[in-house]
């Protein structure tokens, strides 16, 4: 047994390593006895509520909370933005928290928040996002952020020599997170130096110091409990001015808990948003499908702080390229990271224009991605491999017709497209950036290996053996040449004595247990109804790769679960802002819509394993399946009704104006 | 939510004596699904909730050849999708209670709640106002985003479209509404329960503050009628139909000899198209004669900016419901 070094196991070795097992919560959360943060009832617990700003860009003249005072059953009152705090009171945002109060019950918060006076000077702001920017004026503005122009290749001369151009829009909108546990916690102090947070997060490692940080304490004494998160995409990492609200009103009321979760429409309206992402795209080839030159003007909002430049061509490195980015600030809730931050917008630009192209071409998009395969470097060979596997699990080559083809005006038509998408983060400790198996297992694997190896040692006298001749297998403790001479684990274990084997793995560490970056294809089988506008999906195919697959069932449940809310995003899901009043009007989610189990048709995973993908370690999962759905549905529908649509989500109204526009156009590609 | 009082009364004098003289006093509780949504959401706060839930007359399922079909208020959607007399002698009705919301949705939610359900206007559940008027008294809608509101009945001021799916089934099968108040019951044709408010203190329906929903009455209709129910509507469950149409053929032989054709998600009423209807009587029914009175139906439609792609939904709603009866459809 080698000393010193982790390895994980070969194929032939493993025991539990790529077995199907049920997750362990499982049970719990599909019968709803899994307690939420949301669920907790602590004892004499009062519940927070809190001032929200009515409108988009304000400054907070003053602010009276004696009325609120008074009242009877309110025991705590705390301004969270004030007229001196951050710009001189300015608020960005409709549904800033103002004043944050606590109370015996939620009825009495409410009139508590109502019974606060706070006066307002009302700003000029703006919400809408989805109009192109004029370069000239946006470079004058405050509103806008201009990138600086990229240039790659010679894109001149590429377009020059370029037999078919193709130029089109795409885009998605702002989208929210829409975590079905509304984001919040649950604060109390135990005595008047450790604060004790019910927190609904992604980052319980991190969380408790951002809060010491924020109320100026000492890290070690916030003690931060959760048992459940109900979902997150990004958006519950950091700590958000209610978290520290909770915390606040507890220490004024004396230390007892109190409970600040969201509402569904502040959950909506302001608890972070994807950002959009909206692209004007030329792109160029030769008639055998050699792809030269990319050019874009891009343009994206999702907050005050505008997005940051998108980076397109998504995946290909196109040798010619001319890119031009604009960020719109505009007055909404800022945008957070959102499963696979900004890859599913620049997937949808990317494989949208390119599909276009491939269509221009005359060519089944299957054989333009293989055409160019070698710009998809360095994953070239993944992709390659998977695509002949979706092609197996979609029949895509028996299946695929030239675009528009599916008999003119037949309703429903039917098509097909393939999708691929990428995804690479640096591993962190929280649960985000698809780090989590990547850094818990490989830390776990490690700690695991080190209790092995210090249990030997303590147990190897009893077997008159030396520690590097003994060897764990079927839950004993034996000698590696002579499997007569051992101890079951718990006599082995008794060997400890008193004193237990505590061991922490970490990660980073020592060996390559984990790495990053991997390669997907997706297909979509659609069918459109051109009458009304509204596709379904008839099945989709998912093929990823993420290196050594620990758990096959729950890799491929993360899958099913981004390709669930690809559908959702793809047809459904959009921020629909107000001007006139500022506010958000879809904050409910009867009408921000997400797809249910009737809506995602047939979902087919393979996950990529093996010799060439194991011996990688682990990579996350939890992103990369995010990334394309949305081009892939968004292509099946182009396919289907021989015309772009050109922004997502494909809702009844686009696809109608799509296919309108096409017909006064003069019929059909 | 605001703090209420709340009465569980076990007779309907002494319910409609625990109801206000104006809006605002009171409300009906009854499966809930709507009402505390917009309690939460701060929209509506009664002073005092009247849980009807415990009156035993308005339960209860019954038909008979001369009065047709008596439906109680308090009957679940799901319990009228299930009932086998609806089912035999309107099954339009029980297909149209089972497409609504979902299946918990449709367990709690009464017919009468459904009648009386308020509307989904996005300025009006966020606290607008139902006829969504800025301070400058301007229309929020006009100016804002109205992809979902009327085309139909839209020359203000209320924008907003009616909820009730059940209601153009009923509608179309000329149901009557019977309600109780203090000078006992009184009934009326459904079509007539539902208006156009004109000012902000009005409401969606002709029923008064300290007035309930006792029961739906259907007319059997006569035999040979044909009759279905179509919803365009882009998620499989769980979703609000862009439009919907209810067509009822009264047939003789292949012609139609009348017809009542009733859309939803239109218009801030029912909306009964009597120029579809006319452009049924007399025909057989082909697809252009189904287009055409889809055509009719959305002749007078006018788009407010953002929803015109609804004209079209409202078209092909009524187009698909008349090929459908014609087929056989739901009856
Ligand atoms: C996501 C979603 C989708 C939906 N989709 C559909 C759909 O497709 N089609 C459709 O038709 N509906 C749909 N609904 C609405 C649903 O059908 C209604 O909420 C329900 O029918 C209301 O009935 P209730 O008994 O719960 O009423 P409540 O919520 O108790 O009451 C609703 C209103 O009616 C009044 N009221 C209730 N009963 C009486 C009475 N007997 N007399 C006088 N006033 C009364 C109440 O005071 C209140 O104003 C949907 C709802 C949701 C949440």
């Amino acid at each position: 047994m080698a000393e010193n070094t982790y390895q994980w196991p070969d194929a032939s070795k493993r025991k539990l390593i790529g077995k199907r097992m049920n997750r362990v919560d499982g049970p719990v959360k599909a019968s709803g006895r899994a307690k939420y943060t949301y669920d907790l009832v602590r004892p004499n617990m009062l519940y927070g509520d809190s001032v929200k700003c009515p409108y988009a860009h304000a400054r907070v003249k003053s602010i009276d909370t004696s009325a609120a005072e008074k009242m009877p059953g309110v025991k705590a009152v705390h301004v969270i933005h004030g007229p001196d705090d951050g710009a001189k009171g300015e608020v960005f945002w409709a549904g800033t928290d103002i004043v944050a109060v606590a109370a015996v019950d939620e009825p009495t918060a409410r009139d508590a928040v109502r019974a606060i006076k706070v006066e307002y000077e009302q700003l000029p702001h703006l919400v809408l996002n989805d109009k192109e920017p004029n370069l000239a004026e946006a470079e004058k503005s405050e509103l806008y952020k201009v990138a600086s122009k990229e240039t790659v290749g010679d894109p001149n001369s590429a377009f020059q020599q370029s037999e078919v151009t193709h130029e089109g829009y795409y885009g998605s909108p702002v989208i929210t997170h829409c975590c079905l546990e509304t984001h919040g916690s649950v604060a109390e102090w135990p005595d008047k130096d450790h604060l004790f947070l019910h927190i609904s997060t992604q980052n319980v490692p991190g969380i408790g110091e951002q809060v010491a940080k924020a109320i100026d304490m000492p890290a070690s004494n916030v003690h931060v409990h959760q048992d459940h998160v109900g979902g997150g995409f990004g958006s519950k990492l950091g700590l958000d001015p209610w978290g520290v609200a909770a915390a606040q009103l507890s220490k004024k009321a004396g230390g007892v808990p109190v409970k600040m979760m969201l509402n569904r429409a502040t959950e909506l309206e302001t608890a972070g948003c994807r950002p959009s992402a909206y692209a004007r795209v030329k792109v160029g080839a030769k008639k055998d499908g050699t792809l030269l030159a990319w050019e874009s003007y891009a343009w994206g909002s999702g907050g005050p702080g505008a997005p940051g430049s998108l980076a397109i061509p998504y995946v290909w490195k196109v040798p010619n390229q001319q890119k031009q980015y604009v960020g719109v600030v505009n007055h909404i809730g800022p945008s957070r990271a959102w499963r696979a931050p900004n890859h599913p917008q620049m997937c949808v630009i990317t494989m949208g224009a390119l599909d276009d192209l491939a269509a221009k071409l005359g060519m089944d998009t299957f054989d333009f991605v293989k055409k160019n395969i070698d710009l998809l470097d360095p994953r070239s060979k993944i992709y390659s491999e998977e695509l002949d596997v979706a092609n197996d699990l979609m029949q895509w080559k028996a299946r695929w017709h030239p675009r528009g083809d599916s008999d003119t005006l037949g309703i429903p038509m039917e098509a097909i497209s393939l999708q691929i998408g990428d995804n690479q983060y640096p591993p962190d400790s929280a649960s985000g950036g698809s780090s989590t198996i990547g850094g818990v297992s490989s830390a776990t694997f490690r700690a695991a290996t080190d209790a092995k190896r210090q249990l030997i040692a303590k147990v190897a006298p009893a077997l008159n053996a030396q520690p590097a001749d003994l060897e764990v297998a079927d839950g004993r403790v034996r000698v590696a040449s002579d499997a007569s001479r051992s101890l079951s684990w718990k006599e082995a274990c008794s060997k400890l004595g008193a004193q237990t084997l505590t061991v922490r793995g970490t990660n980073p560490g020592e060996g390559d247990l984990t790495n990053s970056g991997v390669g997907g294809v997706q297909m979509a089988d659609v069918s459109v109804d051109t009458e009304t506008g509204i596709v379904k999906i008839n099945k989709m195919v998912a093929v990823q790769d993420c290196g050594l697959v620990i758990s096959p069932k729950q890799a491929e449940s993360q899958v099913l679960g981004a390709m669930i809310m690809g559908v959702s995003y793809a047809l459904y899901e959009e921020k629909v802002m107000d001007q006139t009043t500022g506010t958000m009007l879809n904050t409910n989610m009867d009408n921000y819509r997400l797809a249910g189990i009737g809506d995602v048709g047939e979902l087919v995973v393979r996950l990529m394993t093996g010799p060439g993908y194991d011996e990688r370690g682990v990579i996350g999962i939890g992103e990369p399946p995010t990334v394309s759905p949305g081009a892939a549905i968004s292509n099946a529908v182009a396919n289907a009704i021989g015309v772009r649509v050109p922004f997502l989500p494909l809702t009844p109204d686009r696809v109608l104006e799509a296919l309108e526009k096409a017909q006064g156009e003069g019929g059909r590609a | 939510m605001r703090a209420f009082e709340y009465a569980s009364p076990k007779q309907k004098q002494q319910a409609v004596g625990l109801l206000g003289q104006q809006w605002g006093d009171a409300e009906v509780l009854a499966g809930g699904s709507d009402l505390l949504a917009l309690m939460k959401d701060d929209i509506v706060h009664p002073k005092r909730l009247v849980n009807v839930k415990e009156l035993p007359e308005l339960r209860g399922i019954t038909f008979n050849a001369s009065r047709g079909l008596r439906i109680g208020s308090l009957m679940t959607l799901s319990e009228i999708s299930e009932d086998a007399q609806v089912k035999e002698h309107h099954p339009m009705l029980a297909h149209a209670a089972g497409e609504a919301a979902s299946p918990q949705i449709r367990n709690v939610a009464t017919i009468g709640g459904n009648m009386c359900q308020r509307p989904r206007c996005w300025w009006f559940r966020n606290g607008f106002g139902l006829l969504a008027t800025a301070p400058d008294g301007k229309s929020l809608v006009l100016q804002g985003d109205n992809r979902y509101h009327a085309i139909l009945g839209n020359d203000g001021p209320a924008y907003f479209v009616s909820p009730s799916s059940l209601a153009p089934a009923l509608i179309a099968y000329n149901a009557r509404i019977r309600l109780f108040g203090p000078k006992g019951p009184r009934e009326i044709p459904l079509e007539k329960f539902f208006v156009i408010p004109k000012s902000e203190n009005e409401r969606e329906h002709d029923l008064r503050p300290n007035e309930i929903v006792t029961d739906v009455i259907v007319p059997a209709p006569p035999s040979g009628v044909k009759a279905s129910h179509y919803e365009v509507r882009q998620k499989a469950a769980f979703d609000w139909p862009y439009a919907t149409a209810s067509v009822v053929l009264d047939m003789n032989g292949d012609t139609v000899r009348s017809a009542r054709v009733v859309m939803s998600h239109v218009a801030p009423i029912p909306w009964v198209s009597n120029e579809a209807a006319q452009a049924l009587a007399g025909k057989t029914i082909s697809e252009q004669t189904a287009d055409a009175a889809g055509a009719a139906a959305v002749a007078n439609a006018k788009s407010l900016g953002r929803n015109k792609y609804k004209i079209k939904l409202a078209h092909v709603a009524v187009k698909r419901a008349v090929l459908q009866a014609a087929k056989g459809g739901q009856a």
